[in-house]
This record gives structure tokens, sequence and C-alpha cells, in this order.
């Protein structure tokens, strides 16, 4: 890397290595970020945990989730991330045109999710739960639900800024394979919390 | 490490002053901006120990110049208790996160990591540059908060609900504590785009020859509290969130039902202070680690340096740095052996917290049989190394105590243990931090500092720090609880009273022998000595470019490594030291 206002730019740089394992400086940092976020859903989690043991009971979950919308919500994150990973292969082949086809699909597929995950929160809330409150018994599960899924859900967000920068880019012609590489790692990082988040809450 | 052909490079100094040295990208830079950031907290962080120590000695003295500089917390020129926990709270948090943290990890680790491995600069210095840039809001943050209502947070450092959850507990619950949370959330966000830096930097940027084996110790440390801080930090976030939404938006995540306030009866229910007590330790126990593991991997660096031989047992000193970072992060739990956890948890933390003495013991060892023989040159930064160690053994010693649940209920929150974490987290970390100042003084600046000012410096500062806190731990045997305001009304503390006054003593003393190391640092900056690109006569890499180094750190190739990082009289060799770009051909190498 080099100072980008520099007049004289130098013909070549040390831009690091791939030893000791296998990847570039860039991929790695990402790697690296997922880690760290993803301990920080693991602190959100832990805590749902340790509150949810601690108040003895909870309340039952088909009274307040309609499971199959939130299946359907579900179904469609994942398959976000499949077509993610087809953008990601089509790069690798530099297909752009087709990377950049399913670039949209993901961006469709997550505002999709978002917009569900928008009409269940609005539900809720009309049912009478807030992060204070809970109308089916303990509040702390008003507050461990609209924490968490809020938390995720502006991951979704930020992911969806993050892919729609790279579509831009990746139509200019300036985002090589590697940048849609790592806006997807991240992609797929935010489904994978998607996971847990859904078995969690809504499974057990 | 280099799998591709390093070709000529040739790096341009930014134009301009703002550029150059204010928002500079340049590693060397950002790292001279956190030194001395963290040199100005340290003064901060200082003075409020003063305060402390006045207040402590002198419980019934009034003081009307304070009185005039703190109007609402020392009213008349006396204390009020709640500014003394206000004290006390911003004490811990600047002096750990904004003082010892940033300059071992964000100062050195800067400085040192891309001159030590042959790197041009970090991965990706626009990331550097914004972590320093987000540190100073956090600092500014931090400061702030003594001047709203209610003056700056009283939790301590550790901020346990429900005195930082609920708004009414003290004055500093106020304002104050939401400005704490502010500012750590920054101080996280600016470590974390550091650590990633430093991280992928020493994994990546390594030049030709310089396989991870052969990285200098310092190198290494950094990489452990790098990737410790990593991990155990996000936990605290999230407990962070958690706190800010009990205090702003009514939720009860460490608040349980039944807490009084005011003759009021709260509403909140269903949390508890515990879940706090576990995620901070998680990040809080390996915190200490990130900020001691830097600084045994810097007091390693000098011994090779001024023993004039090889570092003793090099690669068992790697194996238990990977030892203490794993296990550092499962032994959060002895923090806590009084809060009413399972006493079978607590066993399990014992065992740990005994098997992670193991590992810091091989590595005291490992510095002790460094110094064994050795031809010893006691200039400043030697004499600041050998500190560290003496502060090693004997902090660590008391971690024994501390360890071990049957003897901490007994000394659980008592001096005892503010003397032990001080010897070690503040003194092992201090003595490190001047031995690297002085060490590194000449690749900042390009000039020597002052020997003799250096040595005065170190024979004020030493055995004043030493007998602060080893006296400490006699007090804290004797029951002297700590976060008291005032001792007089106890009498069993009766004995206590004369060693306050000299600890106090000792502590002003320590404070102002301060300044001779900040006039020997600025003068020297401007004044001192020139310095040849090798003035210690060191084996690593940073040794082998001009003094101070230029942008991209080297004017011509970077140099290639052919041997690890403590060559030292080699048999055979005219020097008695082999710097690491000496190829094999000319000098055999001994490891």
């Amino acid at each position: 890397m080099h100072d980008r206002t520099d007049p004289h730019p130098p013909a070549t740089h040390w831009g690091g290595g791939v030893s000791p394992v296998g990847t570039g400086w860039r991929k790695l940092m990402m790697w690296w970020f997922i880690i760290t976020d993803g301990l920080l859903f693991a602190g959100f989690l832990a805590a749902y945990g340790f509150l949810r043991l601690a108040a003895g009971s909870w309340p039952e979950r088909a009274q307040m989730f309609h499971l199959e919308f939130i299946a359907l919500m579900t179904f469609t994150l994942i398959t976000s991330s499949a077509t993610m990973a087809t953008a990601v292969g089509a790069a690798q082949l530099g297909n752009r045109k087709l990377a950049l086809r399913f670039l949209l699909l993901t961006l469709l597929g997550g505002t999709a999710f978002l917009l569900m995950q928008a009409y269940e929160w609005s539900t809720l809330i009309t049912a009478g739960a807030t992060l204070t409150q809970n109308p089916w018994g303990p509040p702390a599960f008003g507050a461990c639900f609209f924490l968490i899924t809020g938390f995720h859900g502006t991951h979704v967000l930020t992911g969806l800024i993050i892919l729609a920068i790279t579509a831009v880019r990746t139509a200019r012609g300036i985002t090589q394979a590697e940048g849609i590489e790592m806006a997807g790692l991240y992609w797929h990082f935010v489904d994978l919390v998607w996971v847990f988040i859904f078995t969690l809450f809504y499974l057990v | 490490m280099a799998d591709t052909v390093h070709a000529v490079e040739v790096h341009h100094t930014p134009a301009g002053f703002l550029r150059r040295y204010v928002f500079s990208m340049d590693h060397k830079v950002i790292g001279i901006q956190y030194l001395i950031t963290a040199m100005v907290m340290a003064l901060v962080g200082g003075l409020l120990a003063m305060l402390m120590r006045l207040q402590l000695a002198f419980p019934h003295e009034t003081w009307p110049l304070l009185g005039k500089i703190f109007p609402v917390g020392m009213e008349g020129g006396v204390m009020k208790p709640e500014f003394y926990l206000s004290l006390l709270t911003m004490h811990g948090t600047l002096m750990v996160f904004f003082v010892v943290s940033m300059a071992l990890l964000s100062g050195f680790g800067n400085f040192v990591i891309p001159l030590q491995i042959g790197a041009r600069d970090m991965a990706f210095p626009f990331l550097n540059m914004l972590s320093y840039w987000v540190m100073v809001p956090a600092c500014l943050v931090m400061l702030a908060s003594f001047f709203v209502e209610g003056g700056a947070a009283a939790s301590g450092w550790t901020a346990y609900p429900p005195l930082s959850a609920v708004k009414e507990a003290v004055p500093g619950s106020q304002m104050g504590q939401t400005l704490w949370i502010v500012g750590m959330a920054l101080f996280i966000a600016s470590f974390t785009m550091g650590g990633l830096n430093y991280v992928t930097t020493i994994l990546n940027l390594r030049t030709k020859g310089m396989s991870l084996l052969r990285m200098p110790v310092t190198v290494w440390s950094l990489f452990a509290a790098s990737l410790l801080g990593l991990l155990a930090f996000p936990p605290l976030t999230a407990a962070a969130v958690m706190l800010l939404l009990d205090r702003h938006a009514g939720t009860s995540f460490f608040l349980p039902s039944g807490l009084y306030f005011g003759n009021q009866l709260l509403e909140n229910s269903g949390g508890t202070p515990l879940l706090w007590q576990h995620l901070f330790w998680f990040l809080g126990h390996p915190e200490v680690y990130v900020l001691i593991l830097p600084a045994l991997g810097i007091t390693l660096e000098m011994m090779p340096v001024f023993t004039r031989k090889p570092l003793f047992g090099f690669r068992m000193t790697l194996y238990c740095l990977g030892a203490i970072t794993f296990l550092s992060l499962i032994v959060w739990g002895h923090h806590m052996y009084v809060s009413g956890m399972s006493p079978y948890a607590g066993e399990f933390f014992a065992i740990g917290t005994l098997v992670i003495t193991l590992p810091s013991a091989v590595i005291g060892m490992n510095m002790l049989a460094s110094l064994y023989g050795g031809a010893l040159r006691l200039k400043t930064p030697m004499l600041f190394a050998i500190a560290a160690v003496v502060f090693f053994g004997t902090g660590g010693f008391g971690g024994l105590f501390l360890g071990n649940p049957t003897s901490d209920i007994q000394l659980h929150d008592t001096y005892f243990v503010v003397g032990h974490f001080h010897l070690m987290i503040g003194g092992v970390t201090l003595m490190a931090t001047f031995a690297g100042c002085y060490y590194w003084f000449p690749k900042m600046f390009g000039r020597m500092m002052s020997e003799r000012l250096g040595k005065l410096h170190f024979w004020l500062t030493f055995p004043c720090f030493y007998g602060i806190f080893v006296a400490m731990h006699y007090n804290g045997l004797q029951g002297q609880p700590r976060r008291y305001f005032n001792f007089e009304r106890y009498e069993f503390l009766a004995g206590v009273r004369e060693p306050q006054f000299w600890i106090t003593v000792a502590a002003f003393l320590l404070f102002i022998a301060q300044v001779a190391f900040l006039w020997n640092f600025f003068y020297s900056a401007w004044r001192g000595a020139p310095a040849d690109a090798n003035p210690w006569q060191a084996s690593t890499l940073e040794w082998t470019t001009t003094s101070p180094a230029p942008h991209g750190n080297w004017a011509g190739e970077i140099p290639e490594v052919h041997r690890w990082a403590y060559d030292y009289s080699v048999p055979g060799q005219a020097e008695d030291c082999t710097p690491q770009n000496r190829p094999q051909s000319v000098a055999p190498v001994t490891y």
C-alpha cells in the first residue's frame, strides 16, 4: 500500500506474500474481522442463554412467532448465500456480467429478508412486545430478542450496502474477483449468524 | 514471507506538515503519535493517583487551592467520597487502556513491527491512521467526563452494575458513566483497527527469509497480544451495548428485581450483575495479558543486546507465549471467587490459574538464564529491563495467593490485590515501556537520550515503584480494603496509617521523577547526541537502516534475512553481534 497522494508513485510495492495461511493480507484481515464480529454475537448469545436459564420460565415460541413465516425468511437468506457463492464463482471465472447478475439477486434476497424482518417486528410490537415488555412472560425475552435480531438486522443492512457498492464497482469494472469474494465472505458470515439466532430463538 | 521477488522500491516522503506529522500514514509517525498521547494520558492518570494519595495520607487536611481547581469534587478543599471514587475509576481506566495498552501495543506495535519484520509499512496504512484518529476522540471523551454534571464515572474500571447501570446510584453514574461507555466503545473500535493491522502485517508482510521462527520475540509477543485483544474485546462491546440499554432504554440485562435507590424500588427485574462480571472479565483477564505479553517481549528483547549472548530458550519462550495466550482466555473466573459463583466453577478457574503460572514461570526463568553469564552492559534500557524481571518475579509470587480461592477469599478487595496488579500490569509494563523508549529512541529521532538523566530516572523510579506496591501487599494482609476514601474510623487498621504516609511520600517522588524522563525525551529529540544506525550493536532488522528510518523504512531494497534474531558472540567472528541479514556463508548460524 502506498500514499495515494504521492506525486511520484514507485514502480512496485512490497504488498506482502501469502505464507503461512495461503492467503493475501486483505482476505486474511477480513477473516480476522469476521472472527471478532462473530465473538460479538457470541457475547450477545451467551448473555441471552444466561438470562434465559436464570429466568426459569420462558414464553412458548409457537405463541409468539409464525414459524412458517420465519422458515420462509431463513430460506430467503440462505438462498441469497447461494446466489452470492455463484457470483463469486462467476467472478473467479472472469464472467463479470454473470457475477453482476448474481450480485443483484443477492441484493434482492437480502432486501426481502430485511422487509420480512420489519414485518415480523411490527407484528410483535403490535402485540405489545418491546425492549422492556413482553406480554407472554419475562421481559428479558423482549430485551434479548430485539437487541440480538436488531443487531443482526443492522449487519444485514451493512452487508447490503457493501454488496451495493461492490455491484456498482463490478459494473464499472473496478472491483476484481477478490473484492467480490471478500464481500461474499462477509455476507456468508451474516447468514451463518442468522442460523444461530434462528436455532436459539425459534427452535429451542 | 516473500514468495515474490523484491523490486527496488522508492518511497517518497509525503509533502506538507499535515500529511507528514498529523494525518500521517507512516507507521513510525503513528507509533510516535501514540507514544506521546500515552504520555499525556499517563500524566493525567498520575495526577489522579496523586490526589488519591494526598487524601489517603492526610484525610483531615483541607487544600484550598485544590478546592478552587475542583469546585464540586473538593468543595472547600475537602475531598468528597464520590469524587474519590471517580478518581480511582478514571485512574484505572486511563492507565490500563489509554496508557499501558496504548504505549505498548499501539505505540511500540506500530513503530517496531514493520521495522523488525522488514516491511515498508503496515498492511493497511489508511486503517492505521484511522485507528489513531479514532483514539483521539476516545481520549477526549474520557477526559471530558470530568466536566459533566455528577463528574466522571465512579464504578471502578470494571464498571460493575448496579453502580454503573442505575443513574441514581452515585453522582458519577449519571452522564459520566455514559461518556465512559462511549469512550470505551471508541477505544475498542480503534484497537480493533490496529489489531487487525498488526496481525495481518506480521503474518503476511515479512521480508524474504523472515520465517516465523526467525521473528524477534517482541514481534511474537505483539502478535500474541493483538490476537488476544481481538478475541477478548468483542464480548465486552456486547456487554457495553447492553449496559447502555440498561441505562437509557429501561432494560434489565444486569439489574435484578428488588433494587432500592434513595428509598425507591426500581422497576427492573430478570437481570443479574453476575452476567456483567462474566462478560467483563472475559475481556478483563485477557486484557492484562494483552498488556504484559508485549512487556515481556520487550524485556526479553533487551537481554541478548545488553548481555551479548543469545536469548536463552527462545523456542520454549514462544511455546510459553502460545500457552499463556490460550490459557488466559479460560481463567477469567478467578476475579469472581467471592461473587457467589459455583464452587465447582471456582475449582476449574483455580486450576487454570495455577497452570498458567507454569509458562509464566518458564518465561521468567528464561529471562534469568539469559542474564546468567552475560557480559552485562548496564545501559538505561537494560536497567529498566532488569527492573521488569524483578517486578515480574515479585508480582507473580503474589499472584499465587490470589489465584487460589482459599486465600483469595481473605485477600479479595484488599490492598494486596492493588499491590499485586500494580506490580504486574503497572510495574512490569511501565518498566518495559521505559526500556523500549530508551532503546528505540535513536531509531525514532536519530538521536540518543541522555544516559545520565536516564540513570537518574531509573534510580528514582525503581525503588519508589517497588516500595509503594510491596508495602501495599502488607497493608492488604492486615485487611485494608481497597476503594475506601478514609481509613481513620477503623480501629483495626491503626497499623496501616504510617505505611500509608510513606507510600504517599514515595508516590509523589515517583511522579516527580517522571519529569526527568519527559525532559530527557523531548530535549533529546531535538538536542540529543546524534545516533548512528546501530547504536546498541543489535542484530535485529530495524538497526540495518539509518536512524531515523526514512519513509518506507529502507532507502534501497528491503534486507533479506538469513538467520534467527539473536546471533550474539558467534565463535570465530570478529564482532560479537551478527545481524539477521548477514548471509550464512559469512557467519555460521548458532540456533
